[in-house]
């Protein structure tokens, strides 16, 4: 097993740096400036633009950039970003706790609502209830987050004025300001969890209804299980494998932010990071977050081939 | 005559026969602005009247939040790696300049103890030094005392080329010395007739010697500072996260009485202008949003029953047609639209001039800018005192096809004209922006009507406005036959702003189009007076050489204006802000308050 994760860990090293190649030059040829805003200001003279591009190694070429990048990166230095000129791992750091409390939480809530609702509907196929599930879960995901973000932001800022819509972080402790998070976080949460159940729910039922026809829920079913255990512990534990898959694919997602619904609510997490660094051609910063991107795209991988061994110990490492 | 008559104004002014309030009355109304009557009366050896925003409160503190939304937060708060407004705003809550450009565009001391004038002996004569006397007692947020030294100081750390400050320009060209403690005096080499731009406004900010001594040139990216500023400005610094949020509060030793009115402070950044509007004028989430170029009839939808309302800001920003005077499609050794070209169609100026009647200025103002633009014919909008009278502009699709007529270009059969076998057919490029695209559409519309044809071409702005060299869709290549964008006009004086169509300043592959002429025109009589305005003294003649100037570009038709462009923000109903369409909307921070 050990072993497994080992050699695993090992391929994804030169996998790694291939993204890494590509993420970089793909950035370096991209066209834009750090600078640009500058180039219409009366006051600052042009030289002034091509010091800071100099003094910031951007007219050096891409080969060269990429290896100072790689060589920095190894020790731990991640660079700073051209537009604040701080370090890119403290803004990172700034950016993921909001991120993994709003983008975690809405995870969570989709987890909470599809896993018994895919359950329930599955053990009553074609029921009401199913039918239910299904259209909304339909309605659900055929709705964009920019949509009904907007959606809520209308009826429920606009309209009733029971919610703020700009997610800012409130000072303080205490019960008050617990609230206050809670408070202004509803509505992004509600806006990706929703969203996310809605796919996720299709996909417990199916996997549901994949595994409870088989030979062995029917015998289990014979021995005189009741129905709570038979689902539970026969069905749903073999049906969670590609649900698992599905949570562990998703999981980077939750450290990426959600990158639209973060611009409605002004949410200051990783994703709206990501994009303003892109519109400001701030090439370390969106460099550094796509690479932590796709390390943990790589090792939740690999977390889901493991889980599959203890969800299902046919399944070897080899 | 006018230049008579002025002297003997200011002489009245100077020996008391008429008040200073009638005399810039009488400037406004022969069509002087408020700034620049103001400055004719400073160098005529009048003192400036210290005219303070309106400020109620009558005490320090007690109100409460104040929450602004910026929704380009800004990104870090060093004034002097201020790259764009927003950082400048940012920067300009916790840092002061000595002094800052007020409502009415006068200049109003901050961290001075008054405003320099050659009758207080702030000013010489010859325009070569300004002395400056600094308010005694101010203390930074640490608790250090501010001094003479800090402004020295600041001057060497900016103009220190290591330290790569984008306010470099702004201290280039002088030398600043200590004369007291209390007292700086700034030596240029060149006569410098608008001398407010040094330690004025945005990049004027004067930061802490004792904290950013160690980080000049080479370091200046170290400097704890730049994360955590300690200034002397109305609110302390609390919190700061890049582009997202900033947070002060109240400064209990600020050397303003009574100031500042609110408690805490609260800068948030992200999102969109829509929405940013809408959290001001409907929901009331914010008491003021930033730079919101949302179309007039949002706002005025947003406005009806809401909690607050739009505000408008003249400065002299103009947005503007450029026109290319080299031929774009004709590589001369590696170089298109290369000066040793001559555009084949717009160097004709009769082309130049029914272009120009074709911009449909009134309706682009009815259908796209609203209440925040103003039609106009001129490139320098400002201060009034530059504006030129001897300008007119109309929308003529008759006369401009009269003109092409008269040129030579007859309709052809499928309507577009065409001289010599050649089709009127242009380029019209601008970046990527709703409003422009509809004035490209709009300007498309007129053209088609007079037998041009116009091909429109929008690029993102990230590209549009850069200076990367390798690509030709930026601005400064202009690899178009017309281009379309905004030039802001950052200090109340149009020296800057005209400088840059001096025929030295042609943007060519030598210079890696650095050089800010874009059009690649170049008129003697331009260059002359530009010359001659740099170092001309006296402010009445300074005028008349750039209102040549102005006038020289609109005969020759090289920029059409299409709006002059007013600063929008939106603000609560009950929040009083002192705002100056010279200056950053922070700039008279310290006077803002809200009315119960």
């Amino acid at each position: 097993m050990s072993q497994y994760i080992l050699r695993r860990l090992m391929i994804a090293i030169p996998s790694l740096l291939g993204i890494s190649v590509v993420l970089f030059v793909v950035l370096a040829l991209a066209p834009g400036d750090p600078f640009s805003e500058l180039a219409t200001n009366p006051n600052v003279p042009p030289e002034v633009q091509a010091a800071l591009r100099t003094k910031f190694g951007l007219d050096d070429p891409i080969y060269l950039r990429y290896l100072h990048w790689l060589a920095a990166m190894v020790q731990g230095d991640w660079g700073f970003s051209f537009v604040s000129r701080i370090n890119v791992d403290t803004l990172i750091l700034q950016r993921l706790p909001t991120t993994l409390y709003v983008v975690g939480s809405s995870q969570l809530l989709a987890l909470l609502i599809a896993i018994p609702v895919g359950v329930f509907a599955a053990t009553r196929p074609y029921s009401l209830f199913d039918q239910l599930a299904n259209t909304f879960a339909f309605i659900g995901f055929s709705l964009p987050t920019f949509f009904t973000g907007i959606l809520f932001i209308l009826v429920f800022s606009v309209k009733l004025d029971w919610l703020p819509f700009v997610y800012t972080d409130v000072p303080g402790s205490g019960i008050p300001w617990l609230l206050e998070m809670i408070r202004q976080a509803i509505m992004p949460v509600m806006v990706l969890g929703l969203f996310q159940a809605a796919s996720m729910t299709r996909f417990v039922r199916s996997a549901m209804l994949d595994v409870i026809r088989l030979d062995y829920v029917t015998t289990a079913r014979a021995k005189g299980l009741g129905q709570a255990k038979v689902i539970v512990k026969h069905v749903m534990r073999n049906a969670m494998i590609p649900v698992v898959t599905l949570i562990a694919l998703q999981m980077p997602a939750v450290f990426g932010g959600a990158i639209v619904t973060e611009q409605i609510f002004r949410i200051p997490g990783i994703g709206s990071l990501l994009i303003s660094s892109i519109l400001a051609n701030d090439t370390p910063v969106v460099m550094a977050v796509t690479f932590v991107f796709a390390c943990l795209v790589v090792l939740f991988n690999l977390i889901a081939d493991v889980l599959y061994g203890w969800l299902d110990p046919r399944i070897s490492f080899r | 005559m006018f230049d008579n008559n002025l002297r003997g104004m200011i002489d009245d002014v100077k020996d008391g026969r008429m008040d200073r309030r009638a005399f810039v009355k009488r400037m406004i109304a022969v069509g002087l602005t408020a700034p620049m009557a103001n400055q004719i009366l400073s160098l005529g050896g009048v003192a400036m009247a210290q005219s303070p925003n309106p400020y109620k409160p009558t005490k320090r503190g007690g109100g409460g939040p104040l929450k602004l939304l910026w929704w380009q937060g800004p990104t870090l708060l060093n004034p002097h790696f201020a790259t764009g407004t927003k950082d400048q705003d940012g920067s300009r809550i916790f840092y002061e300049p000595l002094a800052s450009w007020d409502v009415d565009g006068h200049l109003n001391p901050i961290l001075a103890a008054e405003i320099p004038s050659i009758q207080n002996g702030g000013l010489s004569a010859d325009a070569k030094s300004v002395t400056w006397k600094l308010k005694p007692g101010v203390k930074w947020h640490d608790g250090k005392p501010f001094s003479a030294d800090d402004v020295v100081f600041t001057w060497e750390y900016a103009s220190d080329p290591a330290t790569a400050a984008v306010s470099s320009a702004t201290y280039a060209g002088m030398t600043v010395e200590k004369v007291d403690n209390l007292t700086i005096r700034i030596k240029f080499e060149k006569p410098t007739p608008f001398w407010a731009n040094a330690f004025v406004g945005a990049y004027g900010c004067v930061i802490p010697k004792h904290l950013f001594a160690e980080f000049k040139g080479g370091k200046s990216r170290e400097a704890p500072t730049n994360l955590k500023p300690v200034g002397t400005g109305p609110y302390k610094f609390i919190e700061f996260k890049p582009g997202d949020l900033i947070r002060g509060e109240i400064n209990p030793d600020y050397h303003m009485a009574n100031r500042p009115y609110f408690d805490t402070i609260e800068m948030k950044g992200g999102g969109d202008a829509v929405s940013a509007a809408r959290a001001v004028i409907q929901t009331g989430e914010y008491d003021f949003a930033w730079n919101i170029q949302v179309e007039d009839e949002v706002l005025l939808r947003l406005e009806k029953g809401g909690k607050g309302k739009t505000l408008y800001a003249v400065g002299g920003d103009i947005e503007f047609i450029a026109i290319n005077f080299t031929d774009p499609n004709t590589e001369v050794d590696g170089e298109r639209s290369s000066m040793k070209t001559k555009h084949p169609i717009l160097s004709d100026p009769r082309v130049r001039q029914a272009l120009a009647l074709l911009v449909d200025r009134e309706s682009i103002k009815k259908v796209i800018y609203g209440r925040a633009g103003r039609a106009t014919a001129n490139y320098l909008n400002g201060p009034e005192e530059f504006v030129s009278k001897n300008t007119k502009w109309e929308f003529s699709v008759e006369k401009a096809s009269a003109l092409l007529e008269q040129a030579g270009w007859k309709a052809g059969s499928d309507g577009i004209r065409e001289k010599d076998g050649k089709k009127l057919k242009l380029l019209y490029q601008t970046s990527i922006n709703g409003p422009r695209q509809k004035t490209q559409a709009i300007v498309k519309q007129a053209c088609q009507k007079a037998g041009i044809d116009v091909e429109l071409k929008s690029v993102v702005a990230s590209v549009f406005f850069s200076s990367d060299v390798a690509n030709p869709d930026t601005y400064a290549h202009f690899y178009a036959d017309i281009e379309m964008f905004q030039i802001p006009m950052t200090q109340p004086d149009p020296a800057l702003h005209m400088r840059r169509y001096h025929s030295r300043n042609v943007a060519t592959k030598e210079n890696k189009w650095q050089g800010p002429n874009f059009p690649r025109w170049t008129n003697k009589d331009y260059d002359a007076a530009v010359d001659a305005a740099e170092t001309e003294t006296d402010p009445i003649k300074r005028a008349d050489l750039y209102i040549k100037c102005n006038d020289l570009i609109w005969q020759d038709n090289v920029m059409i204006p299409v709006m002059h462009r007013l600063a929008v923000e939106a603000c609560s109903n009950t929040v009083r802000p002192a705002l100056s369409g010279w200056a950053n909307q922070t700039d008279n921070l310290q006077d803002w308050y809200r009315e119960t």
